[in-house]
Order: structure tokens, then sequence, then C-alpha cells
């Protein structure tokens, strides 16, 4: 089953054409990099892939569902139960726990907070952090503030994963740390993709895809 | 082969921790904007509490001192001279149905002064009053020291204060001499006040044999007080001046003491417009401030409301998250405002006697009002916040 599903994707900004007729599927159990230069498109491929954003033509499908025939409020829905997301600033509330900030990315799936504190309890242990649940943001390392963002881009357990430069703030000890997460989270299932200028990363994926002014230009596998 | 797709609802406690995690994040800034509403409130709960304080402390004197005295004097005759009272008018009302006691008073026209060396011409406002001896008890007054006249000392040159002529002559303590007309007159009492009849405070009293005799007075009483039972007070008053005044009974005046000081009851309950606008313009500055805040709280947060939409939220949980933060901190400005106008209020009226009294529905008023405050005040920037695309988590 696809995961996820582009056809003939187009995105315009004005005169700036950012994507050009994309074509992209990704299958359950993937994973998958998206590399190319600054510009070349690639963040918007996220965007409308993470259905943050919607294309100006083409149809995209996630988890089976058409984006387009899909209301602002369902798309939230959909995200909430189908897509988590990591950032390359991590993007954690500094005054709040590790754990809470993990719990914090299931507040909009009707959990309960005991129910949503117990996910995120046992997220933080998937990525080795069960021992820093009460710590704030500032009181780890760059790799552990991002590993506490992937928890809670799983916490929810999403069929989809998608991140954006997960490495790019991050020296290459700490990057690698990240890397392998991610696979592990990959054997376990998880389908990712992921936005990387990081060569190591992108090698690390068994498939790759380049994107330039716009267009998916080659895919290796 | 798709289930229909529905964001899932918030709990209530979940929206309203949502709503305070702005407001937690940045406290300092939370309390300065709050402090706006809280003024705003602390002034107009004060206003309201002071003007019921001090109507309460009148209408608490008016239910000790009674509304059941009436008061009868001579009108002007359609020639413009004084009618005269009959003498014996206090025991021609006592003989009124529901009359439970009556006495009357004289102006004699003299002045009483603290010793003969003082000029005649200066009278500290104070008027020599005859007095018949049931005054005390009718006015239901006391005698704050010394005694009251009695069958003995009307006839002689006597005399007892009221309690502000008492202090305007300098004297504490009876047994001091007085100049009246001429001659000492001994001082023998001091009367505690008399809220209803405010003109024997001012006086100083004689007996109606000692007016006579020392004083030439003919006798005729310029004022009657009398006192019935509470159900009786109109029955008493529509006979009253045809009893004192058979003959012109137009010419009479009847009042009711007590509704002076209902009228000034009225008036302590009625705020001062001007205080109360004061309060709503801090009100609104307020109002203002928390819009204000809430408008730059959106802008910095665009980062993290494009999270939560990528974490699932809807626009309508966006958008209530900070109209729920808006109602928070204005409620909270409101909270303190109650309480300080509260606590303002009981300082006031500690300090001026008053019975501390801040009413319910000031309280409820005060914060219902924060509540519009809040939502007029988050409306705008919640609506900002709502029309924040995803995207910006996204974006570095």
């Amino acid at each position: 089953m696809n995961v996820l599903e582009i056809r003939g994707v187009s995105k315009t900004y004005g005169r700036v054409h950012a994507l050009r007729n994309v074509d992209l599927t990704i299958r359950k159990g993937e994973m998958v990099s998206i590399v190319g230069p600054s510009g070349s498109g690639k963040s918007t491929l996220l965007q409308i892939a993470g259905t943050l954003d919607r294309p100006t033509s083409g149809t995209v499908r996630v988890a089976g569902y058409d984006v387009s025939t899909l209301s602002d409020s369902q798309l939230s829905a959909l995200r909430a139960r189908f897509i988590g997301f990591v950032f390359q600033q991590f993007h954690l509330s500094p005054s709040l726990s590790a754990l809470d900030n993990v719990a914090d990315g299931l507040l909009y799936t009707g959990l309960s907070r005991r129910q949503r504190r117990e996910r995120a309890e046992a997220a933080l242990q998937l990525v080795g952090l069960s021992h820093r649940l009460g710590h704030r943001p500032n009181q780890l390392s760059g790799g552990q503030m991002q590993r506490v963002a992937v928890a809670r881009a799983v916490a929810g357990r999403p069929p989809l994963l998608l991140a954006d430069e997960p490495t790019g703030n991050l020296d290459s000890e700490a990057g690698a740390e990240v890397l392998s997460l991610f696979r592990t989270l990959n054997a376990r299932g998880i389908t990712i993709a992921i936005i990387t200028h990081d060569t190591e990363v992108a090698m690390a994926c068994p498939r790759r895809i380049r994107v330039r002014d716009g267009l998916v230009r080659s895919e290796v596998s | 082969m798709s289930t229909a797709l529905r964001p899932a609802r918030l709990r209530t406690t979940d929206m309203a921790r949502l709503g305070t995690s702005g407001l937690r994040a940045r406290p300092a800034r939370a309390i300065l904007a709050a402090l706006g509403i809280a003024i705003g409130i602390a002034t107009m709960v004060t206003v309201v509490g002071i003007s019921a304080s001090s109507q309460e402390k009148l209408l608490r004197q008016l239910d000790e001192l009674g509304t059941n005295l009436l008061r009868v004097s001579p009108g002007d005759s359609l020639f413009g001279d004084k009618v005269k009272l009959s003498k014996n008018a206090a025991e021609m009302v006592k003989r009124i149905d529901g009359v439970t006691s009556a006495g009357q008073t004289a102006e004699t026209g003299t002045t009483v002064r603290r010793n003969d060396l003082i000029p005649s011409g200066i009278s500290l406002g104070i008027t020599v009053q005859a007095t018949s001896l049931d005054l005390l008890t009718t006015l239901d007054g006391r005698v704050r020291q010394g005694t009251w006249l009695n069958a003995a000392t009307e006839r002689q040159p006597v005399v007892v204060l009221g309690a502000v002529a008492a202090e305007r002559l300098g004297l504490l303590t009876p047994n001091a001499q007085v100049w009246i007309d001429n001659r000492w007159f001994t001082v023998i009492g001091i009367l505690d006040r008399t809220p209803l009849a405010e003109e024997i405070e001012r006086s100083a009293l004689v007996g109606f044999p000692a007016a006579k005799e020392y004083l030439n007075h003919d006798g005729h009483p310029t004022t009657v007080y009398e006192r019935s039972a509470d159900e009786a007070v109109e029955s008493v008053r529509a006979v009253l001046a045809r009893t004192v005044s058979p003959e012109n009974p137009n010419e009479a005046k009847v009042s009711r003491p007590s509704d002076a000081l209902k009228a000034k009851a009225a008036a302590a309950g009625a705020f001062t417009g001007l205080m109360l606008g004061l309060g709503a313009v801090a009100l609104f500055v307020g109002g203002v401030g928390v819009a204000n805040t809430m408008v730059v709280a959106v802008l910095e947060r665009r980062r993290e409301i494009g999270l939560r939409r990528s974490f699932g939220a809807t626009r309508a949980q966006v958008r209530n998250q900070f109209l729920v933060e808006a109602l928070l901190l204005s409620a909270f400005g409101g909270g303190a405002g109650v309480l300080l106008g509260a606590l303002a209020t009981f300082v006031y009226a500690q300090l001026n006697g008053l019975p501390t009294v801040v009413p319910l529905w000031a309280l409820g008023g005060g914060l219902g009002i924060t509540v519009v405050i809040g939502a007029l005040a988050g409306i705008y920037p919640a609506l900002r916040a709502a029309r924040v695309p995803p995207t910006v988590a996204l974006s570095t």
C-alpha cells in the first residue's frame, strides 16, 4: 500500500514554479531521502507531502485520502493520525519537560492527558531517553533534543514520518545518533522521508530522490 | 476505503491548560497586561463599594433612629408673618390616636455666650430654646453628661446644651456658667447627638417656665415633635396640622426628619459618575492592553502555531487557544481587581468608621465585564492566529 502518492503535482508562488509536474510514490516501510540544493523545491515538496500546503495542480494522496477533497479541519485530523514531523530546529518548548514536550504532540489526537503522557514516556524510551523525562530542552544536548522531537513525532504511531533537515543543526556525532534512530524506527515499520543536505544521511537511505528546479531528477534505489 | 476523518475534540481541561501555557511562559508580561484590567475593575468595585458602605451606615442609623418621628412647625401666614402654635400644642398632640410621646420647643430669640465679655452679636449659630420635659424621650435622645431638666430645674436659670452647641462653646463637661440674656445660667447637662433633630444639637435648652421668667418668652412653641407607632404615622400626619393650629391648619408645616436621612442615604448610594467613568476608561485601556499583548503573542508564536497545526490542531482549535488565553488574562486581571477593590473598600470603611459593604453584583459584574472585555480583546488576535499557515512550522 502506498503511504504517499503524488501525481503530476505543481506548485507556483506567483511566477515562481517551486514544483513542476512531480510524481512521487512512497510505499509502506520505505526510508527515502530527498536531496537537492536550496531553492530546488524540496521543502515545498515536503510541505505538500505533509499536507501543510496544497498543490496548485495535481493530486496528493496520504494513506489513501485524496487531500484535495478534504476540508482544512479534515486535513488537520489527517495530520494528527497519519503524519509525524521532525524539524531542523527541533521546535521544543523551552518551558516544558521532555515528557511534556512529547505529550504535547499528542494533544490533538483525542487521547486523555494520562494516555498522552504514557505514550510519551514509551516514545522517549524508544528513542533511548527514558532517563531524561523531566529534563527541559536547555538541559539536553542537541542530539538529545532532536531525539525528543523524534519521540514526539512518532508517539502517536503515525504511518509516515517526515523529517526536514533533521541533522542540519547537529554535529556529526549527534547526527549519526539521530540517523541510527531513524533506522531503528524504520526497522519497526515506520515509513520515513527525510529532506537532507547531509550526504551521510542520504547514503544511509535505501532510496534517494534528487530534486532540482522543481523537478524530480533522479531516483536511486 | 477510508473512514471519515474527524478532528478530535479538545477536552475543556486541555483547552484551559493550553490557554494558560502562553501566560505561564511569560508571567511578567501577563501580569502587566492584566494590571490594566485590574486597575479598572478595582476602581469600579471601590467606587461601588464605598458608596454602598456609606449608604449602609446611613440606613443602619435610620433603622436605629426609626422613621416614626414627625415634626410640626408654623408656616408663614398669607401675610408673611409667622403663625403661632397654641401653648399646649404638645399636650393636644399626645391625645391623637397612636401618638406615644410629644414634646415642644420654642425659639427665644436670645443668644448664649461663654461669658459677658463676648459681644452679643456673636451667636456661634446656637439658638436658645425653651423645651418641654418630654422632648428628650420623644427624640429618643440621651444625655451624654450631667442631667436632663426636671420639674424643678425647668424653673431655674439652668441650661442643657446640645452636642454641637457644647462643642462650639468649648464645654466638655457641665457645671459651667454661660451668659444668656444678661444673666448667668448653669449648664447642668450636655446631650448626645440627635441626628433626627439637628436643630436640637445646636441649641441651648431651658425650661418653658424659666424662659418665661428670665427670657420674657410668651410660651408659644415654634416646633412640636411627636413619635407614634410605625403604622400610625400616616394617620397622625393627616390630623397633625389641624391639631396644633386649629384655626389655620394650612399654615403648619409637618415634616418627617427621617426623610432627609433617607434622601442622604439614597444620595450616598448613587455612585459618582465621574469616578465610575474613570474606572471605565481604565478598563478600556486595560482591554486595549490585553488585545495588544495578544497580537504580539500571535506574532511571536507563529512558529508554535505552525507546529500545533502540524500536530493536527484545526484552525478553530488554534483560534480557541488564543481566545481562551485572552479570556484568562482578562479574568485574571478582573479577579485581582475585584480583590483589590474589596480590599480598598475595606480599608476606606475602616478608616471612616463605616460598615464594609461590597455588593455581590459589583463583584459578579466586575468579573462578567472582564470576560466580555477578554472576549472582545481576544477575537481579533485569535482570528489572526487561526489564519497563520501551517507551513511556518517548516520555514527556517
